[in-house]
């Protein structure tokens, strides 16, 4: 009985010690983005490795998360004789949370996996100690260019999901069932507003993008330095960050589009 | 990699990128139409507005000239002061009549304007006169039972 008591208070005194460890790390590579940042071409390569590279697979399931959309929509809508509000119900639903959070989710296991591996290993084949032999500061030269070009590159990864659902929604309903196009597109842009929805979905995918690659650059930071440690970094980096991310999604939807 | 080729893709990436949020903002959203021009506020007074919302469309024969900006519960007189926002290239008559509409049997309610022959204009800050409210649909309802029952009622006794 104590000795489950014990092992009960040591777990969540080691959960809230590396929730500080990770806090006073997010403050360490703020501190020291100004490096990262100024040398540019280190973040741009990062942004390259997260962004670029995870184009086909936003782009591919963005368009088929639209299509699926627009089908499954007009099933409802049919019953209902309001086929013409198929645009709003595609565009709303991936602007305001499909796009931020199916492309963050993505993200998470195609970026934050390769972020965390990456740092994991260099933590593993002690690169990171041998950078600070050289007086080289690995959170600036290899944490925070990662945590930037995360950063960067995930509200325009969300903004093409959405952009690229809202062509496949087209497609289906449009070209394929043979929704009216005037209305698919006047009945859209009536509904959906540029603040409310658009700079929302675009806010939320930043606050993602931050969580994602916080949790990424940490987990291999913190990544215990063997293969097997690298390989639990890697999956604690997927699962947590889809966790934050699903949550985080509740927290400002709650904010952005209730009241009013 | 060497290092242009690196910087090619990533502009081409984040060309694309704001390319896509230029055509949500555009194409899906109506930045291209809404925020364009400067728009005056007047006031109407309501019985009731119904379900009458913020950001509600304000139409004049069919074409939108305003918006909802805001909704007040006037707690003295206890009527409802619906704030709008017009327009500017559009002028209405001092004794235009607001009236509260809903586009079809289930859709949406706004305000319409029914134009009157005054040669006034009602300017910033004014408040329209005349206004008529929503139709409840559950008193029209109800209404018309008690009729229907009080013409039977009729029928009965003679």
């Amino acid at each position: 009985m104590v000795r489950a008591l014990r092992g009960l208070g040591q777990r969540v005194t080691a959960a809230i010690w590396r929730l500080g460890y990770a806090s006073r790390f997010f403050l360490a590579m703020l501190l020291h983005s100004g490096t990262a940042l100024r040398r540019l071409h280190l973040t741009i390569r990062e942004i390259y490795f997260t962004g670029v590279l995870s184009l086909i697979i936003i782009l591919v399931s963005g368009m088929f998360v639209g299509m699926v959309l627009a089908l499954q929509g007009y099933d409802t809508l049919a019953r209902y004789g309001s086929t013409e509000a198929l645009g709003v119900l595609v565009s709303l639903s991936l602007v305001r949370e499909l796009g931020p959070v199916v492309a963050a989710l993505l993200f998470a296991s195609r970026a934050g996996s390769a972020i965390t591996a990456e740092i994991g290993m260099m933590k593993a084949t002690e690169q990171l100690s041998a950078m600070e032999m050289m007086a080289v500061d690995p959170i600036a030269r290899v944490v925070a260019p990662r945590f930037w070009g995360g950063v960067m590159s995930m509200p325009l990864l969300a903004a093409l999901f959405s952009a690229m659902g809202i062509f496949g929604g087209y497609l289906v309903g449009v070209q394929l069932i043979g929704v009216d196009e005037g209305s698919f597109w006047s009945q859209m842009q009536a509904s959906v507003d540029f603040r409310e929805d658009i700079l929302n979905g675009v806010i939320k995918s930043f606050v993602f993008g931050i969580i994602v690659s916080w949790v990424a650059v940490f987990e291999g930071y913190d990544a215990e330095p063997t293969a097997e440690g690298v390989s639990g970094a890697t999956t604690r980096t997927v699962v947590t960050s889809s966790l934050a991310i699903l949550a985080a999604d509740f927290i400002l939807t709650a904010f952005m589009f209730t009241g009013t | 990699m060497s290092r242009t080729t690196l910087d090619l893709w990533v502009g081409f990436f984040v060309a694309v990128g704001l390319g896509a949020l230029l055509f949500l903002a555009l194409k899906v959203g109506n930045m291209a139409s809404s925020s364009s021009g400067d728009t005056y506020a007047i006031q109407a007074k309501f019985d009731n507005i119904g379900g009458l919302k913020v950001r509600g469309a304000v139409k004049s024969a069919g074409v939108v000239v305003g918006r909802v900006a805001e909704i007040r519960f006037d707690p003295e007189a206890y009527l409802a002061v619906v704030t709008i926002k017009v327009d500017a290239r559009y002028k209405f008559p001092r004794d235009t009549f607001a009236t509260i509409n809903t586009s079809g049997l289930l859709g949406e309610q706004y305000i319409g304007f029914e134009v009157g022959g005054d040669t006034a204009m009602l300017n910033p800050g004014d408040t329209i006169k005349k206004t008529q409210s929503a139709v409840v649909l559950e008193k029209l309802i109800s209404q018309f039972m008690f009729n229907k029952a009080a013409e039977n009622g009729d029928k009965d006794k003679k």
